[in-house]
């Protein structure tokens, strides 16, 4: 009797102590969309962090870049979102972020090793809210192997649009290629190729103002490959609005001889395209005013709404650690959105030479990137300007509008949308 | 001999007895405070106590969002939560129905809603005349005693279980530049068709696969009327030596006119809220093309950086008022015809 009064006692201290355990522990949510596989990466770090932590697990939900862009939104203005994302409209979701500088250990780290990516999270303060996960450029990517069969010398450093887009036709046109140049779908995409013919984005105020000279040049290009067949009306026309749509599976497939995208993409290519055909990332092509493509990048940040900004600040503490970050960087094939290991502090997990080279092309070509485009990605409602450049864009291409006309309903999308947000 | 034959009829009862025990103790459970309940409201009142559930149902997920959407639209700005926003009275329906020429969307000043508004009436025009059409002769052919009738059936049932997304994606990957059908055409000799940078193309397969998807419903209500219609008034028709043709459209025709017009009011409220297979099939393109009405009102709310919910809820407002009017029209003309 006297054992099983002793047998109860202790399982039930264990159970209270059990009970106990559970309600201390801490669940941390963090919403991801992957471009590769760098949630298995992210996760690996956060299995040593939970080791280090055992009262906090950190759940990664994994869904499609499309719910980032659009359900996340919702989520945080109704109260319901995670505790952390990973976003790519970096100032576009600001007023939902926290501020950390309270909860990490050491915030002049996070300014030094953040400090310009600190201010397109904050574009109006000097909170530290997340760090970037990536740094993206911008720029263009050749089937290197066509030029080499077509017998086509590929442009070189300092070549323009109009250079490529001519070389791109020519290989097409001895190989029989499908598609001479393919763009994304993306309003971030045209804005480098724009600004660098000129287009200043800005007025002397410094309040948007998309149609220029400049990005009519571009706009004009873009047209009129789609016209020519330099461009395919399939990935641009096919959809509406402001959809995005990528051609970097017809790239892959070996459809297209040159394909603007960006940096985000070596990870892929390396691993879909392999051996199959020689990939290459070439400098952003020229305009008249400059050769730069757009930065950009997706970032980590925390949220305000957290019922748990102490464990949060924990856990972005560890993961912005240099060690970490040179881990996420080295394994995803990203450009590093840490300033010192920027400058060469990582150790990129490939035997790739395409890989190697793209990675060294987009680096190479952050300090060639114009101020503007620093501005324009910096600018918190750059989605707007983005949104308004494609759709329009895209229904002169396909006939509905005439070019003129694009242009004046550009103006109009970009004036309708700031408008509705000045309501609040 | 007698034994025989009552020995099955007193299993069968025992049987139906075991079965329904269960069945009998919950209605004994429920029968007191049922009675209750009819007590206190009355035998009149109980029809309601057993909607209740589905009223409070539809209440909560129809009629207050159905509200609060109409509150919406009196709103603007970004913030998500009614109390948090700025009333603004008319503007948001000022904003949409300023057009200089109404015939003309590029003169509307939110010229997409007005694209969208008139690709919808297209798209429905064509949609729900043929899906009529073809729901129609396909009961009529079904109707009849033809060999493998179950089977053809199902057939024409099946696409009906399948998810809109799953639809589209099926005919998407059908009708791309690498797609089936191209490789069929290259087969035989043809060029390849870009079937989604056509404007004519893209609307046509997107009323082609809506039809596909939604006919096989339509033509199982048409089905269950024509087998409703009394035999004897075939044979009387067939002895006095009517035609064919006369048959139909003096008996077949007139007798169903109930399910047609059902058939009609519903394929025309689905048409009119097209969005999910047609969004996977043509995104809305080539430029807006096919971007129906809903889809204006889901990239507004949704899909831009300034989430224009009050907007959204305008355009959605008008719609439900265009939904009201052509439903009531089709009761008028139906009421009209079924007087005169």
């Amino acid at each position: 009797m006297l054992n099983f009064k002793r047998l109860l006692a202790t399982t039930s201290v264990l159970a209270t102590l059990g009970a106990t355990s559970a309600l201390a522990e801490t669940e941390l949510r963090m919403m991801w969309y992957n471009d590769g596989s760098e949630s298995e990466v992210m996760q690996s770090i956060i299995d040593r962090f939970e080791a280090k932590n055992p009262d906090i697990s950190v759940v990664i939900d994994v869904v499609p870049y499309k719910s980032i862009m659009e359900s996340l939104p919702i989520q945080l203005a109704a109260g319901a979102g995670p505790d952390l994302a990973r976003v790519t409209d970096l100032g576009g979701l600001s007023k939902y972020y926290m501020d950390l500088t309270p909860h990490i250990s050491d915030s002049a780290y996070w300014e030094a090793s953040f400090g310009p990516f600190l201010d397109w999270l904050a574009p109006d303060s000097d909170r530290i809210s997340g760090f970037m996960t990536q740094l993206t450029v911008t720029g263009p990517y050749v089937n290197k192997t066509f030029f080499e069969q077509a017998g086509v010398a590929m442009p070189g450093d300092g070549a323009t649009w109009d250079e490529w887009a001519a070389a791109a036709n020519d290989v097409a046109d001895k190989l029989d290629i499908p598609i001479p140049m393919a763009w994304d779908r993306s309003g971030h995409r045209v804005s480098g190729p724009a600004i660098a013919m000129g287009a200043k984005m800005f007025n002397a105020d410094g309040e948007p103002a998309l149609v220029d000279d400049g990005l009519k040049e571009m706009a004009q290009r873009l047209y009129d490959w789609h016209q020519d067949g330099t461009m395919t009306k399939e990935l641009w026309g096919s959809v509406s609005g402001s959809s995005y749509l990528g051609a970097n599976e017809d790239f892959a497939n070996g459809q297209v001889v040159m394909y603007m995208s960006g940096s985000w993409q070596i990870g892929q290519f390396s691993g879909t395209i392999g051996d199959a055909f020689d990939w290459w990332a070439v400098p952003a092509p020229c305009g008249a005013a400059a050769c730069t493509g757009m930065p950009g990048g997706a970032a980590l940040v925390a949220m305000k709404d957290t019922k748990h900004p102490e464990e949060v600040g924990k856990l972005m503490d560890f993961l912005a650690q240099e060690e970490n970050l040179a881990e996420f960087y080295g394994k995803n094939l990203f450009i590093p959105g840490h300033l010192k290991l920027a400058t060469g502090g990582v150790d990129f997990a490939t035997d790739d030479a395409r890989a190697k080279h793209a990675l060294s092309t987009f680096a190479g070509a952050v300090p060639k990137i114009s101020p503007t485009a620093f501005d324009l990605q910096g600018y918190p409602n750059n989605r707007i300007m983005f949104n308004a450049l494609i759709s329009r864009l895209n229904e002169a291409i396909v006939g509905e509008l005439t070019l003129e006309q694009a242009y004046v309903r550009m103006e109009e999308d970009v004036a309708k949308q700031l408008a509705a947000k000045a309501v609040d | 001999m007698t034994k025989n034959t009552d020995q099955p009829a007193a299993v069968k009862n025992t049987a139906v007895s075991i079965a329904g025990w269960p069945v009998q103790q919950v209605f004994r459970l429920l029968e007191y405070p049922f009675s209750k309940i009819q007590r206190g409201v009355g035998v009149q009142g109980m029809p309601w106590i057993f909607l209740l559930p589905n009223l409070i149902f539809f209440g909560i997920f129809v009629i207050i969002p159905l509200f609060i959407n109409f509150a919406f639209s009196f709103t603007g700005g970004t913030e998500l939560f009614l109390s948090n926003r700025v009333y603004t009275g008319t503007e948001q329906y000022r904003f949409l129905l300023d057009c200089k020429t109404f015939g003309d969307p590029i003169t509307c000043r939110e010229d997409r809603f007005w694209k969208g508004l008139y690709n919808t009436f297209i798209f429905v025009f064509f949609q729900v005349s043929f899906l009529v059409l073809f729901s129609l002769i396909t009961a009529l052919i079904l109707n009849r005693e033809i060999r493998g009738r179950g089977f053809f059936r199902a057939v024409f049932f099946f696409p009906v279980l399948l998810s809109p997304v799953v639809v589209a994606l099926i005919w998407k990957w059908i009708l791309l530049r690498d797609g089936i059908l191209n490789a069929f055409l290259v087969s035989i000799g043809m060029d390849k068709i870009l079937f989604f940078v056509s404007p004519e193309w893209a609307m046509f397969w997107a009323v082609f696969v809506s039809i596909w998807a939604h006919m096989g419903f339509y033509t199982l209500i048409l089905l269950a009327g024509l087998q409703a219609i009394q035999p004897d008034l075939y044979e009387a028709a067939e002895m006095d030596g009517t035609s064919k043709e006369r048959v139909f459209w003096r008996i077949t025709l007139p007798l169903l006119w109930p399910n047609l017009l059902v058939v009609v009011v519903l394929a025309l409220i689905k048409g009119v809220q097209v969005f999910d297979e047609v969004f996977v099939l043509t995104g809305g393109g080539p430029g807006t093309a096919t971007q129906f009405i809903v889809q204006y009102i889901y990239n507004t709310g949704f899909t831009e950086q300034v989430q224009n919910f009050g907007l959204a809820s305008a355009a959605s407002i008008v719609l439900g008022v265009i939904l009201f009017v052509l439903t009531m029209l089709q009761l008028a003309v139906t009421r009209a015809r079924d007087n005169g």
